[in-house]
């Protein structure tokens, strides 16, 4: 594809995501504290999905690198340091080291250890959150922060309104960088590995930094959804660094489809959206209908629901070219 | 040194309950290559079912247990025919993702079925009462498990090395089309050491049940215990299996019973530990 019509496509999904989000703002007033949660866990999946997804590891751990953006921030706040933007920074360095190390552990491994290794990563620091309360708050949470105003002018007020409009802002910059970077000859590099390592290594490319990196930088984004979340929310607590926040962003990049930027945008908003009606009727029910989905993945759409709507597509427009003849 | 033999005792009795559920999964896992995140949902159900038939209709222990396994497997085989059979060559991500799904699926309905509360299942009198072993009393249902678990590690060792069904098994792994070649129903085989896994995990959840609680969200709760054990021993062995169990109880007990406010940090820094230092498991196949 030459390189302006990607560049156009490029702006025009930006400008759809934009859009949508702007929709959510306007038809849903009352719940923008909700809708900001969407898109901190939407960059925590963005972020899994560059490891799953281009490089082919798999994670049950990804609330590690979430969590320590969002402790990083939440920390730095209680502390003194208020400015949102810089916060943001902090989270996205804090999540970018937890990247090393836990990238460094887990390429140690392959197939189940390493997913065992991903797991217990981020239990053992669920264990560590919770036993340092004098810094982390425990299992009451950290709380206690109140972030300045976002550029000196837009406070953060009671209905979110700021808190939402800049998470959204974030959301759209992450993406256009991550569409870059998943371009790049580096991104290149990751997709190849997934498919065939064998040959990537005989064409002389050391697999390891290459993983390692990939890791930093979903580090980086997973830590930015942490500091987000805890700018918005105000309070970080153990949940945001624990199995169960991992378990459910796989889901939801399943969902949406793995190893597409959009298939992981559309997850997050249909899983919260779904969980937030369904749950509030029965939590048993949501386990329920979200282990049948599951299953109709695997079996039906290995490739998520982007990936069936590309399939789709694809066919429509083959039929219309096949009728044109 | 009271302390010391107390804690001997509690992390010898809860490896052995963790052996007989995990060993299973680490059957199912090395020999037909399925990752079953859903092994702990089997064990849920087998507790409910051993629950519900010693405590609601009065069955007795024994018959509870019996009731649970064959309950279990009538459950596990129609799934392994129908979701299982598709996922045996699909990748490792594929696994998780479906048997993720069947867990949540089995505490959604158990739950649905059965109500959101703890399930206990009553001890007869005889396991109840403390056996004085000369050195220090032991309550009976702890040395039961240790039986039972030593009994189950000598009949899968014999069942594997020693017998015709072993050696079809064995050969149905190793190469399983050569093994049909040769005559060997490997549908049969895997569907047979399926219904083993899952009737021993359905034992396990009910004589573990002291050292793990039924309850409504177990099978979540539990799914990376199981599956540490069985990464950390290497999938398809049966030392290696036994070795984690005591090995990852051994910590575990120690630890709850020293530092008891660091919660589960040191199981899984000995996890990270052991899984770095061995990436294949204690006797874990070379691949």
């Amino acid at each position: 594809m030459p390189p302006g019509r990607t560049l156009g496509r490029d702006l025009l999904g930006l400008a759809l995501i934009a859009l949508a989000g702007l929709a959510g703002y306007w038809l849903f007033p009352d719940n923008l504290a909700f809708l900001t949660r969407v898109i901190s866990v939407a960059l925590l999946v963005l972020s899994l999905d560059l490891i799953v997804g281009y490089c082919g590891i798999a994670s049950l751990g990804q609330g590690a690198l979430y969590g320590a953006g969002a402790y990083a921030a939440g920390i730095a706040c209680v502390h003194g340091i208020t400015d949102p933007v810089l916060l943001i920074l902090i989270g996205a360095a804090a999540g970018a080291v937890m990247g090393i190390l836990m990238g460094a552990i887990m390429l140690r491994a392959h197939g189940l250890p390493q997913l065992v290794l991903s797991i217990a990563i981020v239990q053992l620091l669920h264990e560590a959150a919770n036993k340092a309360s004098s810094i982390t708050g425990g299992s009451d949470g950290l709380s206690g922060m109140s972030p300045a105003p976002l550029f000196g002018i837009f406070e953060f007020d009671l209905w979110g309104r700021s808190a939402y409009l800049f998470g959204l802002g974030l959301l759209l910059i992450v993406f256009a960088v991550l569409r870059f970077v998943t371009r790049s000859p580096f991104g290149m590099v990751c997709r190849g590995l997934k498919e065939d390592p064998l040959r990537i290594s005989a064409l002389g490319i050391y697999a390891f930094p290459v993983l390692l990196k990939m890791f930093v930088i979903s580090g980086a984004v997973a830590g930015m959804g942490g500091a987000l979340a805890a700018i918005a929310t105000q309070v970080v607590g153990l949940d945001s660094v624990s199995f169960e926040i991992s378990a459910n962003a796989l889901v939801m990049l399943v969902l949406g489809g793995i190893g597409h930027l959009y298939g992981a945008l559309i997850g997050t908003v249909i899983f919260m959206a779904l969980e937030h009606v369904v749950a509030a009727i029965n939590p048993f029910h949501w386990m329920t209908l979200v282990g049948a989905v599951l299953i109709a993945i695997v079996l039906f759409a290995p490739r998520g629901l982007s990936g069936t709507l590309d399939e789709l597509a694809r066919l429509l427009t083959r039929d219309r070219w096949g009728a044109g003849r | 040194m009271q302390t010391a033999l107390s804690i001997a005792m509690d992390a010898l009795a809860y490896g052995m309950a963790l052996f007989i559920i995990c060993i299973g999964l680490s059957l199912t896992m090395g020999l037909m290559r399925v990752v079953n995140l859903a092994h702990g949902a089997f064990a849920m159900i087998g507790g409910y079912i051993a629950s519900f038939a010693a405590r609601d209709l009065g069955l007795g222990y024994g018959f509870g247990i019996v009731l649970a396994m064959i309950g279990t497997v009538i459950i596990a085989v129609p799934l392994e025919r129908l979701l299982y059979r598709r996922i045996y060559d699909r990748s490792e991500l594929s696994q998780v993702l479906m048997t993720i799904g069947i867990t949540f699926c089995v505490i959604g309905i158990t739950n649905y079925f059965f109500g959101p509360t703890l399930k206990t299942i009553p001890l007869p009198a005889e396991l109840a009462r403390s056996v004085d072993l000369g050195f220090r009393s032991i309550a009976g249902h702890r040395l039961f498990v240790i039986a039972s678990g030593l009994v189950v590690a000598g009949g899968l060792w014999f069942l594997i090395e020693r017998t015709g069904f072993g050696i079809h098994l064995r050969a149905a792994v190793e190469n399983a089309p050569m093994a049909r070649t040769l005559g060997i129903r490997t549908e049969i085989i895997y569907a047979a050491s399926f219904a083993l896994a899952i009737g021993l995990a359905a034992f396990g959840g009910v004589v573990g049940a002291e050292f793990l609680p039924i309850e409504p969200y177990y099978a979540l709760r539990y799914m990376v215990t199981f599956l540490v054990v069985v990464s950390v021993g290497g999938a398809g062995s049966i030392p290696g299996a036994l070795a984690a169990c005591l090995l990852l109880s051994a910590i575990d007990v120690t630890a709850r019973y020293l530092v008891p406010d660091f919660g589960n940090f040191f199981f899984y820094l000995a996890v990270i530990l052991v899984v770095c230092a061995f990436p294949r498991g204690l006797m874990g196949r070379a691949q």
